[in-house]
This record gives C-alpha cells, sequence and structure tokens, in this order.
C-alpha cells in the first residue's frame, strides 16, 4: 500500500492500551466472537491457499518437484523472470526517487494532479497494460510497420515482457517515497546546501538515510510484483515455450496441460518469494518504528 | 510555504522534474493514449455494437456484481479483522497481521490455481460443498472467492492506521457521558472510520473489476455466465479483433478513470475527517 512507512512514523505506539482501560473495553466474549471470526475468515480465506500450494507441489514427492525445478524450461522461465525484475525495479527506482524528489521538495502548480498520473497504473486492469503495449508495437500498431521494416520485435519478446512489467511496477516506489519525502519536509536539505553542500552529497546524505527504509519497502514490493505479474505479461508475451514464458505464465501453462504437480511446484517458487517478501517487509516495517520511536526520544530528552 | 519563489535553494527541479514527466509520459501516457486513438478509428454504431453485444454485456454484469458483493464482504470481515489486529491481544497477532498482505505478494496465477484446488468438485473443500449443492469453482461463485482473496488487505491496510490513530479520549468521553459500549461504537467511532472503510471499499472494488489472473483458473469461463470483462479483451486479442479488444479496454479505463477519481474524493474526506494530513 501507498505510504506505509510514512504511516508508521505518524502512529505512535499503544501497545494493548484499550484493553485495560474500562472506557475502550468489549466484554470478553465479543472479544473472543470478534477473534474467532477474524481468525476463521483469514484461515480459509488467506492462509489456506498458502498451504494447499505448498502441499499439492509435493504430492508427487520430491523427485518430480526437484525435475519440474530443474528442468529447461523452467529454469528460461526462472531466468526470464529474474530478467524482466532486474530490469524493471531499477528503472522505477529510479523514477521513484526523481518523482519524489520533484513533487516533495518543490512547489508547483498541478501537484496533486501528478501523483493521481502516477497511480494511474494501479487503477488500469492488468490485460489493458498489456494490450496498450500491443496497439503501440504490435505487427498492427502505431510503430508496427516501421518495426517490422527495420527487423526489430517488441511484442511477443522478452521487451515487451519488460515493458509491461515496468508499467503494472511504476508507482510502487514513488508512491512511498513521495508522502514520506513529504513529511520529513526540506529543512534538513536546504541546512546542507546553505552549509555548501552539492545537490548529490546533499541527497547521497542527507535525504537517502533519512527514507532509508521507505525505499528498501518500495523495491521489495516492486520486486514481488514484477516477478509476479501474469495478465500485462500474458497478453504481450506470446506464450512461447522456453522463450517468452515468465514463471507465472509456466505456471499456466502447466496447469492447462494438466500437469498439476508440477504446476503447484513452479508455483510454490513463487509463494516462497512472497512469504520471503512478507518477512522482509514486516523486518523493514519493525527497523522503521524502531528508528521512529529513537528519533522521539532523542527529541524528548 | 512561499509561492512564486523562481529561485529554489534546493538543486535539481528541472532535472527531476523533466525526468519524471519524460519517463511517465513513455511509458504511460502515450501507451494509454493509443487505447483513446484506436478506438477513434471506429464508427460510433460499431463501438456501440461491440460494447453492448450480449457477451460483453454478461460479462460487465458479472464483473462489476462480483466486484461488488466481494467488495461488501471484504469490507465487513475487513473491519473486523483489521479492528482485531489493533485492538485485541491474543496469540499470533503478529503472524496474522503479516500474512495480511499475501494477496498483494502472491503472484495471482498462483492464487488462481490454489483457489481451484481448494474449490473444485475433487478440491479440498470442494468435495464436501458440491454434494450439499454449493458449486464454487466454474461458476460465478468461485470469482467472487478469487475477488475477496485479491481485495481483503485493501480494506484492512485503509483501515489500521486509522483505528491506530483514533483518540482514546474521545471513547473515555462518551463512556463518561453515560454511552454504552455500543452507543460509543455506532456514535462515536464508527463515523470517524466511515470515509476510510469507504476508500478501502473502493480500493478492493477497483483492483477487483480489472483482476485477471486469479480469476480466470477458478471462473470456468462459460460464455454468458462465467465471463469476466477483461476476458472478454483477451479472447477478442486472441482473434486478432484489436479494435474490439480496444473497444472495450476504453470501457472499462473510463470507468477505472471515474473510480480512481472517486478513491482520491474518499482519500481527502477521509483526510479531513481524521484530521491526518494526504
Amino acid at each position: 500500500m501507498a505510504g506505509t512507512i510514512s504511516a508508521l512514523y505518524k502512529s505512535s505506539n499503544k501497545e494493548s492500551r484499550y484493553e485495560s482501560n474500562a472506557a475502550t473495553r468489549e466484554p470478553i466474549w465479543i472479544k473472543w466472537t470478534l477473534v474467532a471470526i477474524a481468525l476463521t475468515f483469514f484461515a480459509i480465506f488467506l492462509l489456506l491457499p498458502l498451504v494447499v500450494v505448498l502441499v499439492e507441489a509435493l504430492s508427487k514427492g520430491w523427485s518430480v518437484y526437484w525435475e519440474t525445478l530443474v528442468d529447461s524450461e523452467t529454469l528460461s522461465a526462472v531466468w526470464l523472470t529474474l530478467t524482466a525484475a532486474t530490469i524493471a525495479v531499477p528503472l522505477n527506482l529510479i523514477f521513484g526517487v526523481m518523482a519524489a524528489w520533484a513533487i516533495a521538495k518543490f512547489d508547483f502548480r498541478g501537484k496533486y494532479f501528478l501523483i493521481t498520473l502516477i497511480d494511474l497504473p494501479f487503477s488500469v486492469s492488468p490485460v489493458v497494460a498489456g494490450l496498450i503495449y500491443v496497439l503501440v508495437f504490435g505487427a498492427q500498431g502505431w510503430f508496427g510497420p516501421w518495426l517490422a521494416e527495420h527487423d526489430i520485435k517488441i511484442i511477443f519478446t522478452t521487451t515487451g515482457i519488460v515493458l509491461a512489467t515496468i508499467f503494472v511496477t511504476f508507482p510502487f516506489i514513488a508512491r512511498e517515497l513521495i508522502p514520506l519525502m513529504q513529511a520529513q519536509g526540506k529543512e534538513e536539505e536546504e541546512a546542507a546546501v546553505v552549509l555548501g553542500a552539492k545537490g548529490w552529497q546533499v541527497f547521497w546524505h542527507i535525504t537517502l538515510p533519512n527514507v532509508k527504509w521507505g525505499l528498501i519497502y518500495g523495491v521489495i514490493l516492486c520486486n514481488a510484483r514484477a516477478m509476479g505479474e501474469f495478465g500485462a505479461v500474458s497478453v504481450v508475451s506470446g506464450h512461447i515455450r522456453g522463450l517468452t514464458n515468465t514463471l507465472p505464465l509456466q505456471v499456466e501453462i502447466l496447469y492447462n496441460e494438466y500437469q498439476f504437480a508440477a504446476a503447484f511446484a513452479v508455483a510454490s517458487l513463487l509463494a516462497l518469494l512472497a512469504l520471503v517478501t512478507l518477512g522482509i517487509k514486516t523486518w523493514v516495517e519493525f527497523q522503521a518504528s524502531k528508528t521512529m520511536q529513537s528519533v522521539s526520544l532523542e527529541h524528548e530528552v | 510555504m512561499k509561492k512564486s519563489s523562481l529561485h529554489h535553494v534546493l538543486p535539481g527541479f528541472s532535472l527531476s522534474m523533466g525526468y519524471t514527466l519524460v519517463y511517465l509520459s513513455l511509458i504511460v501516457l502515450i501507451p494509454l493514449s493509443a487505447v483513446l486513438i484506436k478506438t477513434a478509428h471506429l464508427t460510433w454504431e460499431h463501438f456501440l455494437s461491440v460494447v453492448t453485444a450480449p457477451r460483453v454485456m454478461a460479462s460487465y454484469k458479472l464483473s462489476f456484481g462480483a466486484s461488488l458483493l466481494a467488495g461488501v464482504i471484504n469490507s465487513i470481515f475487513g473491519f473486523i479483522l483489521a479492528w482485531v489486529l489493533v485492538r485485541y491481544r491474543f496469540p499470533g497477532r503478529r503472524i496474522v497481521d503479516a500474512l495480511i498482505d499475501l494477496p498483494f505478494a502472491l503472484p495471482t496465477a498462483v492464487a488462481g490455481i490454489a483457489l481451484t484446488a481448494i474449490y473444485s468438485g475433487h478440491g479440498w473443500l470442494g468435495q464436501y460443498l458440491e454434494p450439499l449443492g454449493f458449486k464454487i469453482a466454474f461458476a460465478p461463485p468461485g470469482i467472487l472467492i478469487a475477488l475477496i482473496f485479491i481485495g481483503l488487505p485493501f480494506v484492512v491496510r485503509t483501515l489500521q492506521p486509522i483505528l491506530e490513530d483514533l483518540e482514546i479520549e474521545l471513547e473515555e468521553v462518551s463512556a463518561s457521558l453515560g454511552a454504552r459500549r455500543w452507543q460509543t461504537f455506532f456514535y462515536v467511532i464508527f463515523p470517524i472510520i466511515l470515509p476510510a472503510l469507504l476508500t478501502g471499499f473502493a480500493l478492493a472494488f477497483a483492483r477487483a473489476v480489472g483482476e485477471y489472473g486469479s480469476v480466470i483458473f477458478i471462473a470456468g469461463n462459460i460464455p454468458m455466465v462465467s465471463e469476466i470483462t477483461p476476458l472478454m479483451i483477451i479472447s477478442k486479442l486472441e482473434q486478432y479483433d484489436y479494435e474490439g479488444a480496444t473497444a472495450i479496454a476504453l470501457v472499462m479505463l473510463v470507468f477505472s478513470f471515474i473510480l480512481l477519481l472517486a478513491i482520491n474524493l474518499l482519500q481527502a474526506w477521509a483526510a479531513k475527517r481524521t484530521g491526518r494530513v494526504r
């Protein structure tokens, strides 16, 4: 979600204050009824699908699992997924930093309009995201004839997959950094400039350490989406086995061929990626709130 | 803050702003405008006949109906989850809190095949539900389940910070003035968090309408029964009907712009009501 780290900086820690206060306490049976409802819903709708992936992946035993993972098609899907993420995430990171710097440190007309435009890819269906690149670069598209003349292919190649991935992960880092940098103001940077620091020194020594956790947070989420995107990539990939299949597309192919154990084996890789992502995310939130507490302590002293 | 200061103290405005605008235009704005321009080649009658064809109309009904229902269910249970996570201590709370974001992190295709394995006729839960007459996978209820899965974190994560920031004193005042606990909830707490609840609902709804990956595996994709709108775009593309695909895409885009606007207004309202800065 956008601005999670910046929200963390604002909310104070009220550990279990509610339950010891008669004014904010519900009767014990209400508490446990609500907890039971919440946990049941959580278990059925969130936990069960995760468990199913891991169990089904091993339903035909470890040997089938292992064979699927070292299959050449799986490996090339891993490679393509990593390639797409390695290109898309840094590009969106540079954009996120640039956009956050312009929006948070300067005043100009139409700022909120610009933020809304940056948010656009979040509200566009992944299928439409894929379609727009087909319209621009496909054989029938704007640049189609020109590209064909120069023998350049974008749609149904890695390039198309990378472009679609960049689009769907476009706002992640910017949306994390903008509110965080806005909340921190620009006094520290201005002081540094007045004291004679160069632009990149200001950024490197002042801004970057301040937004470190928000930045890592955005990169983690951006990466998870980049590696897991299905709809947009599916439209531009052309599903050429061993060539334009990312891991999520490989899952689909195996599943549609009724190789369920293999499909779940590949899916389990992506599920592990999701768990690692959530682990790092939780750790980053913990670090950020710790930093925040030590900062507010310093202020109190 | 002072306006009109042409001379900024901080460097890098033109560079960062220029880069932002160029990258935004190249990646997002120009490709998106292709939808508009491509649709402009169609005559009005042709456009209408594509976007109101019976199969497409059935897909709107299903996509919007299922997304609305999923949004409502997520608003209710997402609210209970957020409340329980903020207010109560119980074993496993931190793990539940961390896993709420699973639908954001788990690729949609993985969610799709996992849900199918749960709810199909031979599935983990499906084998008990189908004899009772509940057919979930390969029917509209399956779509609903998938949309509940992907929308849940939007509601929980929008409500959580608002609930954490609620001033405890308000509830104390309410209690000391003689309000019962349920009165405090309905007259004090609920009005404050209502805009955030609606924001979470709208975010979940917007995501659900465009969702593709988690739905297509479980939907069964039966024409007129369980085809979602994004699938209509795909099937037009597979028949090389680019104009038809683009026309439906335009309808979806217009709708998501309206939703985006509504979400922005809701967030502004939520910010006003809770005194938080956006």
